[in-house]
């Protein structure tokens, strides 16, 4: 009921919406739209401020900030209070503070978390107080076989690159014996699990998977097991791209590496050196995108932050889009959790940053996957290396090119599946 | 002493009272929060304070217990068979701890407790099949003892404090038992005490119980507030925040422990909404506290307080007014 007034008191988070809102009061002479008058639309985000996914953290609150300085605080004809709350990357965390957003801020939708295992930790939680939430996590059975009708994914599963990335590895690069290495943690099984049965169902074979502790000194005990193939796919997430790739460079390989969303990262490209050159990524983004939404996205957020924006950043925009959207479909109406949710699952968009995007009945999402290529041409924004997108699947659904049934017939990948196999 | 029994009767008062008084879920989840882990460091405290013995290694017993509730309750028992099971199960795997960590003292002490807090945390991340690995396991119920459903913050705020005030008591008398006395005598004394007779090694193991014992309470407690396990809950960083609540708040005291689990559960779940950097500030309070109440702050509050209130009478401060970093009874760390 966003027609009845709560007392509210004012905080920190209220600053920079009141901040907006005062600026575009003061600039406008007209009497404010009836609507402007209700309660204002609560939109929280779980993010990681603190410890290691902090750096992927910061960026998704970057992209929320971005979208909402663009519509100026505005969603669906409704001011916009944004709340973003820290859980420091552990699970516990994560909890309590969905529980302070949805009981204490009384948020109308929960953007984020970040990681799988954050996500698990609210699954239920969010169900119970019927909380539309859109995650950037990956964790593929949530819209598979255990889904979760209040979750909405406007990213992508941890396979859903990567079943392309199989694709073009088997059909276009014409790798035919490839070893994984990734970090050991459910985001890596579950990349690996779907790189591997779309590789070999176009005829290649993953000969071997390698699985480093995600935090790891040094990486050649693991690289010292590379040989006897004709390609790597690695999968690393956060920094770990970079530590992996120059010390594969450094062992002297020079088997060709593909990789999926994290293992390119737009965000990581001032980092890299000349070892990613060549590197070939798979990613629901591209930096590279010439759409206009696209161009109109990364010039705002470097005019705001000053940074080159990544998958993390797009992918909170993106969910940004689909609220706004949502809620215009919903008239404005939050109140009605199960409406609403209908609302945001029937949202199709065809001008977010990372091109056209609509939903499944999983409440997963179907769109673009980019194949790209690491090289110096085209750089832009001063960067030396750039991802070139060099191919596009289009429309791509979680289940790649499988029928449904069949894809959810098979346990979910994993550590152990699919097997490796003599071939 | 009765400004103690006041102290006490005031505590329980306030604590019974905080619902009424509070009356959004979100702060009472939060003194729920606070007084589940203050029974984990009361069960640190055990060792650290009254042992002398500094563990690493709780978290895993913690994680034991919430991992048999999950497991046990995915088989489809019931939550009393859950809890027991897991109470034994605490039980069984401290003891298993208690024989290979209490070979030593000291510094290897530490070192051997971090060793198996390590392998548990392990075992939970890689034993997928009985785990579920980094994914974790959901419990979708909660208890409900004598009809009274803990479905709710509120009731199970009521159920925590029960289950803490029964902790508070039964710490209260093992430590004015003679065995917490002779587990004293062992801290201070350890080779003294051997000489006279006491069985050092085995005063030493079931204070381990005991204290193993708090721990899988807590990680009950824990695993229903969350509804949610998983190995995270059991690695490194929780077994340090557990020492820390019960080293900031106190070593060796009752109410110690109880204050540093408000401290740490605070700044990171409420703090943490209006700074962004609450981890940089947690350390400036831990230093702080080293610096100027090195025998932790209930302790050292009541030194304060006390010199304050000499001060106002126009008296000299009395030589136990000044911090000591060695606390009475020689070093305990």
């Amino acid at each position: 009921m966003f027609g009845k007034s709560t007392p509210r008191k004012l905080s920190r988070r209220t600053v920079l919406a009141g901040t907006a809102v005062g600026a575009a009061a003061a600039l406008t002479r007209f009497p404010a739209p009836a609507i402007a008058q209700a309660a204002p639309f609560k939109l929280g985000l779980l993010t990681v401020k603190t410890g290691p996914l902090a750096q992927g953290g910061i960026q998704m609150e970057q992209g929320v900030l971005t979208y909402l300085k663009e519509k100026n605080y505005t969603l669906g004809g409704r001011k916009v209070d944004f709340i973003s709350a820290d859980t420091g990357g552990n699970p516990a965390g994560a909890k309590t503070k969905a529980q302070e957003l949805v009981e204490r801020d009384k948020v109308d939708v929960i953007l984020g978390p970040l990681a799988a295992f954050e996500l698990y930790a609210i699954n239920e939680y969010v169900q119970q107080v019927k909380m539309p939430t859109l995650s950037l996590a990956a964790a593929d059975n949530l819209t598979q076989r255990t889904p979760n009708p209040y979750l909405l994914r406007a990213s992508a599963t941890s396979s859903q690159a990567m079943q392309p990335m199989g694709h073009y590895a088997a059909t276009e690069l014409k790798l035919k014996r490839v070893i994984c290495i990734v970090e050991d943690f459910a985001f890596g099984y579950e990349q690996m699990g779907g790189f591997q049965a779309a590789f070999q169902k176009d005829g290649g074979c993953v000969v071997n998977k390698l699985w480093p502790p995600i935090v790891t000194p040094d990486y050649t005990p693991y690289i010292a097991q590379i040989s006897d193939c004709d390609g790597v796919c690695q999968g690393f997430a956060g920094s770990n791209p970079l530590r992996f790739m120059k010390q594969y460079a450094s062992a002297g390989l020079k088997y060709p590496v593909v990789t999926g969303e994290t293992g390119a990262d737009d965000a990581l490209l001032k980092s890299f050196g000349d070892e990613a050159v060549g590197l070939v990524s798979a990613c629901p983004y591209t930096l590279d995108n010439p759409i206009e939404p696209n161009q109109r996205f990364v010039s705002e957020i470097m005019q705001n932050y000053n940074v080159i924006p990544g998958f993390y950043a797009a992918g909170l925009y993106v969910n940004c889009q689909v609220v706004d959207a949502g809620l215009k479909v919903a008239g404005g109406d939050a109140s009605d959790k199960r409406k609403f949710m209908a609302a945001l699952k029937s949202v199709s968009l065809t001008d977010t940053p990372r091109g056209p995007i609509k939903f499944d009945h999983l409440n997963n999402v179907i769109g673009n996957i980019y194949i790209r290529r690491i090289g110096t041409e085209g750089a832009k924004y001063g960067l030396k290396l750039w991802n070139k997108t060099i191919h596009t699947y289009e429309n791509v659904s979680q289940f790649w090119t499988w029928p449904e049934k069949e894809f959810l017939a098979h346990p979910v990948y994993s550590r152990n599946y699919p097997p490796l196999t003599k071939c | 002493m009765s400004s103690r029994r006041a102290a006490i009767v005031a505590g329980i008062v306030v604590l019974v009272a905080l619902p009424f008084v509070i009356s959004e879920d979100y702060y009472i989840n939060i003194a729920s929060q606070i007084l589940l882990y203050a029974i984990f460091a009361l069960g640190i405290d055990v060792l650290v304070g009254y042992a002398g013995l500094v563990s690493l290694g709780h978290a895993g017993l913690f994680g034991i217990a919430a991992y048999i509730v999950a497991n046990v309750l995915a088989a489809g028992y019931g939550h009393t068979v859950a809890i027991v099971a897991a109470l034994i199960g605490g039980l069984i795997a401290t003891a298993g701890f208690a024989a290979v960590a209490l070979r030593s003292v000291g510094i290897t002490f530490i070192m051997i407790t971090l060793a198996l807090g390590e392998i548990i945390w392990g075992l939970a991340y890689r034993w997928i099949s009985v785990t579920n690995g980094d994914n974790g396991i959901s419990v979708t119920t909660r208890p409900a003892p004598f009809g009274l459903s803990l479905a709710s913050p509120r009731g199970f705020y009521d159920a925590t404090l029960i289950v803490f005030l029964l902790a508070m008591a039964a710490m209260a008398i093992f430590v004015s038992s003679p065995l917490g006395a002779a587990l004293a005598g062992t801290r201070d004394q350890p080779r003294r005490m051997n000489a006279l007779g006491y069985h050092v090694w085995m005063i030493r193991f079931l204070a381990f119980l005991f204290s193993g014992f708090l721990s899988s309470v807590s990680g009950i407690l824990f695993v229903y507030y969350n509804e949610f396990i998983s190995p995270q809950a059991l690695a490194l960083p929780a077994s340090a925040a557990g020492l820390l609540m019960a080293i900031a708040g106190g070593a060796g005291t009752l109410f110690g422990p109880v204050v540093g689990s408000a401290l740490v559960v605070i700044v990171q779940n409420v703090v943490s909404a209006y700074i962004t950097r609450w981890n940089f500030m947690l350390g400036a309070i831990f230093v702080a506290i080293v610096v100027f109440m090195p025998e932790g702050l209930v302790p050292g509050s009541v030194r304060f307080g006390r010199a304050i209130w000499r001060a106002a009478r126009g008296r000299k401060p009395t030589p136990s007014d000044r911090a000591s970093a060695t606390p009475i009874g020689g070093p305990r760390l």
